[in-house]
């Protein structure tokens, strides 16, 4: 097939993939910002039971990984490869870490009672059922992408190894590397969504 | 010049023999005609389960089956047509089959991505048949899938859910592949303006799909999230509420109606001109209309919930939004009306379905305005009125462009010719038999019969049992055009390249076409509808003879 070769359409596809990515967090969204309107005080009272320190921290920690990937794909361009498979390693750490991170946090509020259909939640005010209702779906399927990114990293990572991406062919790297800013935005509108409620 | 194989017949590569070289393809052509074998079975079965349901109304209480069975069945019924027939039908097998051709390239953008679509779809109906046995059966929530009565119901929800979200993923990443196909594969000497109406209907339609079903699986999941961790997002008791899901629903399910319509409209834009030997009337009135209704029908989702307790303000807002999606309909109806006008009409079975479409569809385009008109909805609502709109629109629209693509079109994929005689009995019975099964439904709704009921008053009884002598003829006479379509591989009475005359690329191409479809540099016309050389050759009585 000819198309192997066109770049652009491959860079065409691949955002009209993440577009659909958008969307599906869109209906979420949409449901976050109707709660929102319906009880404005139960989601800053449940705001302010987050973690912000982990949140920022997270936050940073994507916003880096972000940068890394987009560095290792300048690194294959100009054909240092083991660069570009050190930037690609770090990623996938970062990615690690955030999960860790996320781990702990859950953990957590699972130890003081706050999960779905808990009796604390059942039994307290539904505004913030709602509010820590929507935190799980949000960003366990975001976690959900971060894992589905990491994968994408490291297949991305084997590739490298293995010569398969070479510095005029990375489109398999590069549409990795833009699920994984995908991954990084999507995160950028959850943190002040649910831990900067004010 | 060596002899041409068509794609049928070209040798596979070694280790690519046999069932192989059909599950493995990557070809368009072999994938359009797996999607036309999976779909005709779907539609089989929901076209029998359909029957089944009018034959359980034909009389007042129990006539075949139980209520708990008439639940599930409606409830099957709506999903397989829906998820597995309607919206894959046209886009799935003609579109994959002829986008390509028309644009004058070799295949689609991302071939292997489109094998992954069919092996999804596949994959979704399988689920579907498990979620029929396992954990309390098919679901009998209807195919909307309402809360809270489907997070409630002990049925087996989330499988049939799942199935539709990997149907959703499946129609979606063929929409990613149309867009960038037309985008990137177009012939260079292809300009916008110069692409057939079916590939610009499909590319519109392709935007919806990408637009749209993201919403429905984001939906589909909560459900099964809801069952399965009982969040309560749209639990009033905690915090929720049941309205946002219908909205979340409609945002794509709506759309989705036009994902159905859509390519329907490009199948009669390209038989009409066709058998009336005659430019297109309005080729870019159409053009800006396909893409007029992928834009305003995104907008109108809410119509379907003016009892569901929203403000008045948005009754007003989405019903007068309603109105507005009519026009880009109306301007495509009469500019095919138009295109006869004056015209050498030659009669053919695909053009007699493409007429009966443009009846039935007119009825249901119509009818649609009393249910969007607010005042008029509150008294239908949820009665067949509905029921028969939706079917006129959806089975007379969609089903029989269905039906009229699969005329038009089947010479060009299997190189055989079916009988006519019987086609245009079939034709005729299938709709008279439209006619009778759902025109009583209109007059049963007005009456105030609701929808999905499972019995019904005595003053309905006239109208159900007209209905069901009416769904018999419609089924004999559906089942006959399938038969007389099959029949033709028995027979296999030859097809010229252009038996029709028409004039997009994909009938100068040998009937089935090559692997790489083209044989020679395909010949890009300045305007798509230019019959000019089809009629020159004809008045020389070559018709059929007409080469590149």
């Amino acid at each position: 097939m000819e198309n192997k070769s066109d770049f652009t359409g491959i860079r065409i596809g691949m955002w009209l993939f993440l577009y659909t990515e958008i969307i599906l967090f869109g209906g979420l969204f949409v449901l976050y910002a109707v709660y929102l309107h319906m009880y404005p005080d139960d989601f800053v009272s449940g705001g302010k039971q987050l973690d912000r320190v982990i949140g920022a921290l997270n936050t940073v920690i994507l916003l880096i990984s972000s940068f890394t990937v987009a560095a290792s794909i300048t690194a294959i361009r100009k054909n240092s490869k083991k660069l570009s498979l050190g930037l690609l390693a770090f990623s996938f750490l970062c990615g690690v870490v955030f999960l860790v991170n996320k781990y702990f946090e859950w953990g957590y509020k699972f130890h003081h009672d706050i999960y779905p259909n808990s009796e604390t939640l059942t039994n307290g005010p539904p505004g913030e059922n709602i509010f820590f209702g929507l935190y799980y779906v949000i960003t366990g399927l975001h976690g959900l992408h971060v894992i589905i990114g990491m994968t994408l990293l490291a297949v991305s990572f084997i590739w490298v190894a293995k010569g398969k991406i070479e510095h005029n062919n990375f489109a398999m790297l590069e549409n990795s590397g833009l699920y994984w800013h995908l991954v990084d935005l999507i995160w950028i509108f959850v943190f002040p969504l649910f831990y900067l409620v004010l | 010049m060596p002899a041409i194989h068509s794609f049928f017949d070209t040798p596979s590569p070694a280790g690519l023999t046999g069932v192989k070289a059909w599950l493995l393809t990557h070809d368009h052509k072999r994938l359009g005609i797996m999607y036309l074998w999976a779909v005709l079975f779907w539609f089989t079965v929901a076209l029998t389960v359909g029957f089944l349901l009018r034959i359980e109304l034909m009389t007042i209480g129990k006539t075949i089956m139980s209520a708990e069975i008439y639940n599930s069945a409606f409830t099957l019924h709506g999903v397989i047509m829906i998820f597995l027939f309607v919206i894959p039908a046209i886009p799935a097998i003609f579109g994959n089959f002829f986008l390509p051709i028309q644009l004058g390239t070799n295949d689609v953008f991302f071939p292997r991505l489109n094998l992954l679509s069919w092996y999804l779809y596949m994959f979704g109906g399988l689920l579907a048949i498990i979620s029929l046995f396992t954990a309390g059966g098919f679901p009998d929530t209807g195919w909307t899938f309402y809360v809270p009565f489907s997070v409630g119901t002990n049925n087996n929800v989330p499988l049939t859910v799942f199935a539709a979200f990997i149907l959703g993923m499946s129609s979606m990443l063929t929409g990613l592949n149309f867009i960038t196909t037309v985008h990137r594969m177009r012939h260079k000497a292809m300009g916008w303006m110069q692409i057939p109406l079916f590939t610009w209907s499909l590319y519109a339609t392709a935007w919806v799909q990408l637009l749209a079903t993201p919403v429905i699986s984001i939906t589909l999941l909560l459900v099964i999230f809801e069952r399965a961790f009982n969040i309560g997002l749209f639990d009033p008791d905690k915090g929720g509420d049941p309205l946002l899901y219908q909205h979340l629903f409609w945002m794509y399910s709506h759309p989705a109606v036009y994902v159905m319509i859509l390519p329907g409209m490009g199948v009669i834009s390209e038989i009409i001109p066709t058998f009336s030997r005659k430019a297109i009337f309005g080729y870019k009135a159409i053009v800006i209309s396909s893409l007029g209704i992928a834009v305003a029908g995104s907008l109108v989702w809410a119509h379907h919930m003016y009892t569901s307790g929203m403000s008045d303000t948005a009754v007003f807002v989405f019903s007068l939004l309603t109105f507005l999606v009519a026009i880009p309909t109306a301007v495509k109806v009469f500019s095919w009306v138009s295109t006869m006008y004056k015209a050498s009409i030659e009669m053919t079975p695909p053009l007699l379905y493409a007429l009966v479409f443009i009846y039935l569809f007119s009825v249901g385009g119509l009818t649609g305005l009393v249910l969007g008109a607010a005042g008029t909805d509150i008294h239908v609502h949820d009665t067949h009125f509905v029921v028969s709109h939706f079917h006129f629109t959806m089975f007379g629209g969609t089903g029989f462009a269905f039906f009229a693509a699969l005329h038009f079109w089947w010479p060009k994929m299997f190189g055989i010719m079916y009988n006519f005689k019987r086609a245009y009995i079939a034709a005729t019975l299938a709709t008279v038999g439209f006619m009778f099964h759902y025109v009583p439904m209109f007059i049963l709704g007005m009456q105030g019969m609701p929808r999905r009921y499972y019995d019904y008053l005595p003053q309905f009884a006239q109208g159900n049992a007209l209905a069901a002598a009416g769904g018999l003829l419609l089924f004999v006479g559906i089942m006959l055009m399938l038969i007389n379509l099959v029949l033709s591989f028995r027979k296999r009475e030859i097809s010229s390249i252009n038996p029709w005359g028409g004039v997009t690329l994909e009938w100068t191409v040998p009937s089935p076409p090559p692997l790489h479809n083209f044989v020679a540099e395909p010949n890009v016309k300045e305007y798509p509808y230019d019959f000019s050389e089809i009629l020159t050759a004809e008045n020389a009585g070559k018709k059929g003879q007409v080469t590149p």
